[in-house]
């Protein structure tokens, strides 16, 4: 395949924890690297036109459409992807048990985007009001739920992590 | 013995999902994988006059390019052969008349809708087929092109497909009572003309598919994103002529359907023959612009209604004449259509019917079912004639309402129809005068804070029944694994549905085996080679009775076997929490797990005779269909200056039969009501008349978010239908039914003495001011005025 090969760049991430380092194509998006370079598929993509949030990441602890962003571009910053949330075998995260535990899911296609959206809004603002917390979780699509229970599961969220803060 | 049932169990499906170890098809990228890009036509009616495909044959990464031209032959075009069933008794009892044409996968002559496939690229990768697209040269001349189904049926209207003398796919007409002398007798007749308007289902997951040929036995199999693996499987079978056992079709976890993921697709067909022909695997992922123009849409429907009533508001005759919008290619016959016909008159008791629908191919994307299918268009139109006759008599919109509803005395109730399978139509069950003041007492709170702070507040309903659990069947297999635990094969698969759990329910109670040990298999055709798919509000009836009637199966084969190695009749044993005990409790107990064993040919002592496996297949065939039914009611503010709707509160009081996980059951009304929300305030598929796609991307069709979701509060009123053992309904796709009809009742109703006719939807605010102008009052200076006629 060389006789194609294009300019690459090299770059230099970590993505949960892990240091990864690669040559990739300018146009390489972010949500590609991390689903096909990475091999974390939990990271979904409805759109790539960065409306839906199915991509969403945390990147240097903000949420980010990985589909908007180059990998050259994140360069490196420091990733954290659904994978990141819960260790395999270890107990869930407390986001993604209060998501099991209000139904806040059907199809799942849309979750990685919730869980990155509300471990982001939660890390950085514990007890959001009512405003602040669906105004956070209106910049991501789901269509099987209706969002009610998303909204729940995010409140049953903060619940936990306040709790596990306290012990 | 039923412990589960009824029970709201965790789904067993989350925990992958939410580790983001959830398999989708855009997630299997089996070794040496390559990757599809089509071109798709950019014009709405063309002849194909050329396309140079040799530049890109010979760009970077590219494996094959080919067009219609070179898969003729090679591909027999699609052929629906659903679209041409119509049972006897429907054509009898309404002259129904369906005509099809194949619809080749490539086109090698001309296009005929945006978005149409007209050659595909094979490459190393996305990018570099994408690039490759960009080298074709294609040469098309304009054809005349018809968007609007009306205009289509129109003599002279260009032709859509060369073959036929005109537009026409589909055509019927039933009739019953007198429907001329009820209307001469009406003291009341309101007529008007409304449209449901074209959608987009736009699960999260768009479509894909990834097919392998297998180096050991030539096996082609095909994983793709969608609701119906088995039908996919047999139609594969025949456009690349292979015995179906040559074939695995594998639905993996699947984000969303929604009706349209029940439709087979050009792409589908195409990516397992490049399998074969270039001898990698292939994968196909559509993105969202293909998916606006190329994945089928819902919905586009017009009708020209009238009702006839009597001095109190007793509906005496419905006349409805419908338009119907096909798209491109007729593929599916009288499945939305007459849907349309089974479900206009609802839940009410009329003596006089005439309905006729026309149905019409036009250069636009293929209309197939979209939750509802059907439905929501005939009571968006019988719900806002309803409506207006209520206002037209002078009584509550509720009211009227309760005068005509269907008595619950009066079940079974028998509406002179056919069903679209051919049998009577029924209603089984059912108490609709419940449903309505159930939903009533939700949206009663007078008088609204708001109308009091003086804004305009309305009130709507709209009632419907669903026909559910369509067959023609649904198969389940039973076997039990080492270690006692129980697989459940079903050809139902699941976009979000939590069959895993819910049929996991269904079978533990069946069984008496822990929900634990049962793992629930859906959509993979290899473990289990007949199936239905999971479509039209159908799986937990005919899957969930198919699995019911299996598991009995099972539960009879173990104790027969138990009782051969235990020496005890089987009749004396019983199965209860993975044990296989004497009903006396005298005597000795027998796991599960041991039964296995003892029988496993690995066991030297196993006894002669007895069964080396312990399994049972079952076929439901559900007969006629059951009725779920609901009334939904919307409370909604309207801002006459700026047109901006807010919903104040949505209620819906719903009968889905015998619930078996309330949680999940809720979950599913929930996100149907939302997508009915969407299409009734922010949704729609627009082309222009050149039929160009206007709302190609998430930024001009609007899904509701979040920030859009108003209260909303749910009643059940369960009535358990005798038709199936386990008296269950369907309910995947009641929700989203009932919102455009009640939320336009209640815009209209806040802006009634403006003289507002609300006839289409979506409500966006500039529709809107428009009714308000158009409706001759000057919305901005009557702000505050609040509005009349307010159901209490
Ligand atoms: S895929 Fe990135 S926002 Fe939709
Ligand atoms: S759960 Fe299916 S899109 Fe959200």
């Amino acid at each position: 395949m060389s006789e194609h090969a294009v300019q690459q760049v090299p770059i230099r991430v970590t993505v949960n924890g892990r240091e990864l380092a690669a040559e990739v194509e300018p146009r390489l998006l972010l949500s590609d690297f991390i689903r096909h370079h990475a091999g974390l598929t939990g990271t979904h993509v409805g759109c790539e036109h960065g409306v839906c949030g199915a991509c969403t990441v945390l990147v240097d602890g903000a949420p980010q459409r990985s589909c908007l962003v180059f990998a050259a571009q994140a360069d490196g910053a420091e990733i954290r992807t659904v994978e990141g949330l819960a260790e395999p075998g270890a107990p869930l995260h407390p986001v993604q048990q209060a998501f099991h535990e209000e139904h806040g899911m059907q199809c799942g296609f849309c979750t990685s985007g919730f869980l990155m959206t509300t471990v982001a809004l939660l890390e950085e603002t514990p007890h959001p009001s009512d405003e602040q917390l669906v105004d956070a979780l209106s910049g991501n699509l789901c269509r099987c739920t209706g969002y009610r229970n998303i909204v729940a599961a995010a409140r049953s969220a903060e619940r936990k992590l306040a709790e596990a803060g306290d012990e | 013995m039923s412990e589960l049932i009824g029970r709201s169990v965790p789904r067993v499906e989350d925990e992958r999902l939410l580790r983001g170890e959830g398999a989708y098809v855009d997630d299997l990228h089996p070794s040496g994988c390559s990757e599809a890009a089509f071109l798709r036509s950019p014009q709405a009616h063309a002849r194909i006059v050329s396309i140079d495909v040799e530049e890109a044959r010979s760009a970077p990464g590219v494996i094959a390019v080919l067009t219609g031209a070179d898969l003729a032959g090679e591909l027999e075009p699609m052929v629906f052969q659903i679209a041409r069933v119509v049972p006897e008794t429907v054509r009898a009892s309404t002259g129904a008349v369906s005509r099809v044409h194949p619809m080749p996968a490539i086109p090698a002559d001309r296009a005929t809708y945006v978005g149409q496939p007209l050659a595909v690229v094979v490459a190393e990768s996305r990018y570099l087929a994408e690039d490759a697209l960009e080298l074709i040269e294609l040469e098309l001349e304009p054809l005349p092109a018809v968007v609007d189904p009306e205009a289509a049926l129109e003599p002279g209207a260009p032709l859509v497909e060369p073959e036929w003398e005109d537009n026409l796919a589909l055509e019927y007409r039933y009739r019953r009572g007198d429907v001329d002398a009820a209307f001469e007798q009406a003291a009341v007749v309101v007529e008007e003309v409304f449209h449901s308007h074209r959608h987009v289902a736009s699960p999260i997951e768009t479509r894909g598919v990834v097919a392998t040929v297998d180096p050991l036995d030539g096996t082609l199999a095909v994983s793709a994103s969608t609701q119906t693996p088995h039908q996919l499987r047999d139609f594969l079978a025949g456009a690349l002529r292979r015995a179906p056992e040559t074939l695995r079709v594998r639905a993996p976890d699947v984000g969303g359907g929604f009706g349209p993921k029940g439709a087979i697709y050009p792409e589908d067909l195409v990516i397992p023959y490049l399998a074969t022909r270039v001898g990698r695997p292939v994968k196909w992922i559509e993105d969202r612009s293909e998916h606006f123009a190329a994945t089928t849409h819902g919905r586009e429907q017009v009708h020209r209604i009238a009702l006839a009533a009597d001095a109190d508001g007793r509906i005496l005759a419905v006349r409805d004449s419908i338009v119907h919008n096909c798209g491109a290619y007729h593929t599916l016959g009288l499945v939305v259509p007459y849907n349309t016909l089974t479900h206009l008159i609802g839940p009410y008791d009329v003596p006089a019917v005439d309905v006729r629908l026309r149905a019409a191919i036009t250069n636009t994307g293929v209309v197939a079912p979209y939750r509802g299918a059907g439905r929501p268009e005939a009571v968006f139109a019988m719900e806002r004639a309803v409506t207006r006759l209520a206002r037209a008599v002078g009584i509550d919109a509720a009211e009227l309402r309760a005068r005509n509803l269907i008595a619950p005395e009066a079940m079974p109730y028998a509406t002179g129809m056919i069903y679209r399978d051919g049998t009577e139509q029924v209603y089984d069950s059912g108490d609709y005068p419940k449903l309505l003041a159930r939903a009533r007492a939700l949206v009663e709170e007078e008088p609204w804070a708001e109308r009091a702070a003086g804004r305009r507040v309305g009130v709507g309903y709209a009632a419907y029944v669903e026909g559910t659990g369509v067959g023609p069947f649904e198969s389940a297999a039973l076997t039990v694994l080492g270690g006692g635990r129980v697989r459940v094969a079903t050809g139902a698969s699941s976009q979000g549905q939590s069959h895993r759990t819910t049929l996991a329910q269904i079978a533990a109670d069946a069984l008496g085996v822990p929900f634990e040990r049962i793992e629930v298999v859906g959509g993979d055709t290899a473990a289990i080679a007949a199936g239905f798919g999971t479509i039209a509000s159908r799986s937990l009836v005919v899957a969930g009775n198919a699995v019911a009637k299996a598991a009995a199966e099972l539960r009879a084969a173990v104790l027969d076997a138990a009782g051969s190695l235990l020496g005890a009749p089987p009749e004396s044993l019983t199965l209860a929490d993975g044990t296989i005990r004497p009903l006396d409790g005298d005597g000795p107990e027998l796991p599960l797990a041991d039964l296995a064993g003892a029988l496993s040919p690995f066991n030297p002592r196993r006894p002669a005779g007895a069964p080396t496996e312990l399994h049972a297949k079952a076929i439901f065939n559900p007969g006629p269909v059951t009725y779920a039914a609901g009334v939904h009611a919307a409370v909604v503010a309207v801002d006459p200056a700026t047109g901006a709707v807010e919903i104040l509160r949505y209620a819906v009081s719903h009968d889905c039969g015998r619930p078996v996980n309330p949680a999940i059951a809720e979950g599913q009304v929930l996100g149907g009501v939302m997508q009915g929300i969407g299409g009734a305030l922010y949704e729609e598929l627009v082309y222009d008349p050149d039929g160009q796609l206007r709302t190609g991307s998430f930024m001009d069709y609007l899904l509701p978010t979040a920030g859009e979701m108003p209260e909303i509060r749910l009643v059940h009123v369960d009535c358990p239908t005798p038709l199936n053992p386990l008296g269950v309904k369907g309910l995947g796709e009641g929700g989203a039914i009932g919102p455009p009809a009640a939320i336009a009742n209640a815009v209209e109703d806040a802006l009634a003495d403006l003289g507002v006719v609300v006839r289409a939807c979506p409500l966006t605010p500039d529709r809107v001011r428009a009714l308000i102008r158009a409706g001759g009052g000057d919305g901005g200076a009557t702000a505050g005025a609040g509005a009349t006629e307010v159901a209490a």
